[in-house]
């Protein structure tokens, strides 16, 4: 189950059975199971959440891909997470049952709903709401009380996803993570605040913003705004913390927006960095990374002399460190719904041993820290009664994430279809947006969860039948490239009013197949018009209305949402 | 339509570079590695190509050769309809032996360096560049 590797040359056994039981700590020590939820529910604590043998010297926190989440959510992980290349079969791409076996879960425990789909409106019931930055806080504040050393390090999507992030320009989120007292910072989605906002938040930041691999686009060296890495002596160690932001941000985000910069994955920079501190003298080299898993995972085997990689931008929740050769790499999931408390043992120049453990941020056992609970509120209060407003109702579960589709995306489609009078919808292929019960009551906030951005507009157009296939093709060349370099991250884009079959074994060009027109169940014809509805457009000055107002509208008309099972996608090549 | 005339050009240009792919190895290219080498063998390994994975603009892709001891390095565009990118000459009292340029990219190709080596030997790196419509990353 753990990959080895080369590692036993610097990690003994006895170490080794310390990790496996360290993430296994959850589960043994609340030992339940059988489905006995309420009973379960009442027996899980926040000592056996924050359980943790402190281990070693340092202590690494790394939260990841928050989205601007600030209350507690539901957040439903993916049922369709498919690997392709080396990385076919291979975590973080098994999902469901598969997952639970890999990791020796059992069905209804808390790490089932927190880390799998299966029965997940059930189990939502009996868990709750998961993360809220004033129930991290109080996970931090204790991991500090522990080790007060203790490094925070924040991977990036954090100044994004909400209406309160949208409205007040990433402020909201900037003044609670400061007071959540972060060491480092790397970035993505922050760019979408255009480079003007960026440099005004990154230059009042009381913590380092890093990344080596963030470019002056014009001259094409080392922005200055961004430094690539920063030293800290924790524990006795010298410890380097390298900064990796998202590689392709003028690629899937519109560049437009961010001119003066220029990014790409530079692993042969990122080289030229872990020599430059390993000849200074570090001890222990992290990276803060936003490459997603898969590109860190290569990047781990052609980059030597990094310890510990700090994945994000994929949003996989991971109990587990995965091993590529001596690098260590560490996922922890999304919109504040897990804390990932890393500790290691370093020793002259070499890390010796390691302790890992997801904390899963169940916002029902974790109690909130009441300065942060107030300090979250403050930035809420000037928009409470809009973010309040209810739009209607929903009888299904609404989650986003998957492959091809996700309810909440079958719902925007629809609305577009209908609002925007198209034949076809688009809604792009983006893994934030959190989750709503059967049951719950739709407001104007929970729209803007799936929503927020700075290029929302709703734009109507006419495409034929042969561009339509060339953005499938494209699309899915960015998730089902073997090479994860060529990887962008993101799922396929959502499709409405059309289905199509994909072999996600072919190369570009060859994946898409089948394309028919929902209506009429006509083939789509490669030479046809169609007029095609979506939003999220990279190009300049795309127009029409924003789309949470497309969504609002549709919501308000329907009063009651009920999305049904979509087998519009046919997958093939697994 | 609230697509202005402009983005729908943008759509549709970004259109015609993409449904041809992939790039055929232009003839042109082999033609000139033949002229460079003169049917020498080709080694991996003695020239370093730095190119991104996936261009941000595929009008201007920013590279890097350098081949230490190298008198010349080739480099080759394969997928675009002229080939032939630059040839770096570098002298006796050259500090070093590597340049960096931009090129256009007329979409996905191969990248290719070739380097004559101080022995007279050839090398080879080639690297593929992606250029994508994007817009869908999470």
């Amino acid at each position: 189950m753990f990959q080895i590797g080369k590692l036993n040359q610097m990690i003994s056994r006895r170490d080794f059975l310390q990790v496996s039981m360290a993430a296994s700590a959850l589960v043994g020590a609340s030992g339940f199971g059988n489905w006995a939820r309420l009973a379960a529910q009442q027996a899980l604590t926040q000592d056996q959440l924050l359980e943790f043998d402190t281990f070693g010297n340092v202590t690494l926190i790394h939260v990841t891909d928050i989205h601007a989440q600030l209350k507690p959510i539901y957040f439903r992980e993916p049922s369709v997470n498919l690997g392709v290349g080396p990385n076919k079969g291979e975590v973080p791409h098994i999902t469901g049952e598969q997952f639970r076996e890999f990791y020796g879960i059992k069905d209804g425990t808390p790490r089932h709903y927190a880390l799998t789909y299966n029965d997940f409106s059930s189990l939502a019931q009996s868990y709750g709401r998961v993360g809220g930055l004033d129930r991290v806080s109080t996970v931090v504040n204790a991991i500090r009380a522990d080790r007060p050393e203790a490094l925070l390090l924040d991977g990036g999507d954090t100044w994004h996803g909400s209406y309160t992030c949208y409205h007040t320009e990433g402020q909201d989120m900037v003044n609670v993570m400061n007071a959540l007292k972060p060491d480092a910072m790397t970035f993505h989605w922050e760019f979408t605040l255009g480079s003007d906002r960026v440099t005004e938040l990154v230059e009042g930041l009381p913590f380092a913003a890093l990344g080596q691999n963030i470019f002056d686009a014009e001259w094409d060296e080392p922005a200055e705004l961004f430094k690539p890495y920063e030293w800290f002596e924790r524990g006795g160690a010298k410890i380097a913390v390298i900064g990796q932001a998202f590689p392709y941000m003028p690629i899937a985000n519109p560049g437009w927006m961010f001119p003066e910069y220029s990014f790409g994955i530079r692993d042969e920079r990122m080289q030229e960095l872990v020599n430059e501190v390993r000849a200074e003298g570090a001890d222990l080299v992290v990276v803060l990374s936003h490459n997603g898993f898969d590109v860190d995972k290569k990047m781990a085997g052609v980059v030597e002399g990094i310890d510990v990689i700090l994945s994000g931008h994929t949003h996989d929740a991971l109990p587990e460190p995965v091993l590529v050769g001596k690098t260590h790499i560490i996922a922890s999931g999304s919109n504040g719904k897990f804390v990932s408390r890393v500790d290691l043992d370093v020793q002259e120049g070499q890390m010796m041993g390691i302790r890992h453990k997801l904390i899963p941020i169940f916002s029902d056992v974790i109690m909130p820290d009441p300065a942060m609970t107030k300090l979250i509120n403050e930035q809420r209060a000037p928009y409470e009664a809009e973010l309040k407003e209810v739009l209607g109702q929903t009888d299904s579960l609404l989650y986003r994430r998957g492959n091809f589709n996700g309810t909440w995306d079958d719902l925007i489609c629809d609305a577009l279809l209908s609002e925007r009078e198209a034949d076809i919808a688009m809604s792009p292929g983006v893994r934030w947006g959190p989750s709503l019960i059967p049951g719950d009551d739709i407001t104007r906030e929970d729209v803007w969860n799936v929503t927020s951005m700075t290029y929302p507009n709703a734009y109507r157009t006419e495409m034929t039948g042969e561009f339509i296939k060339v953005i499938l093709e494209d699309v899915a060349d960015n998730i089902f490239n073997p090479d994860p370099y060529y990887q962008q991250g993101g799922d396929m884009v959502r499709i409405g009013g059309m289905g199509y079959k994909i072999d996600i074994s072919k190369p570009q060009g060859e994946r898409i197949s089948n394309m028919v027109l929902l209506k009429n169940g006509e083939s789509i014809d490669p030479a046809k018009n169609y007029v095609v509805a979506g939003w999220a457009s990279v190009n300049e000055g795309t127009e029409g209305p924003p789309i949470w107002d497309v969504v609002e509208s549709h919501i308000k008309k329907l009063g009651t949402v009920s999305v049904t099972t979509n087998n519009t996608v046919e997958v093939t090549g697994i | 339509m609230e697509f202005t005339r402009r983005d729908t050009l943008g759509l549709a240009l970004g259109a015609a570079a993409l449904t041809v792919l992939p790039y055929r190895v232009h003839a042109a290219g082999e033609e000139a590695i033949q002229a460079f080498t003169g049917g020498a063998e080709l080694k991996e390994g003695g020239v370093q190509l730095t190119a991104p994975e996936i261009a941000e603009n595929g009008n201007t892709v920013p590279i890097e050769v350098s081949a230490p001891g190298a008198s010349a390095i080739m480099v080759l565009a394969l997928g675009n309809p002229t080939p032939g990118v630059a040839t770096f000459n570098f002298g006796p009292l050259a500090a070093s032996q590597a340049a960096s340029t931009r090129i256009r990219l007329a979409g996905t190709q191969d990248v290719v360096a070739i380097a004559k080596l101080e022995d007279g030997s050839f090398a080879k790196a080639s690297s593929t560049v992606k250029v994508t419509i994007g817009g869908c990353g999470g």
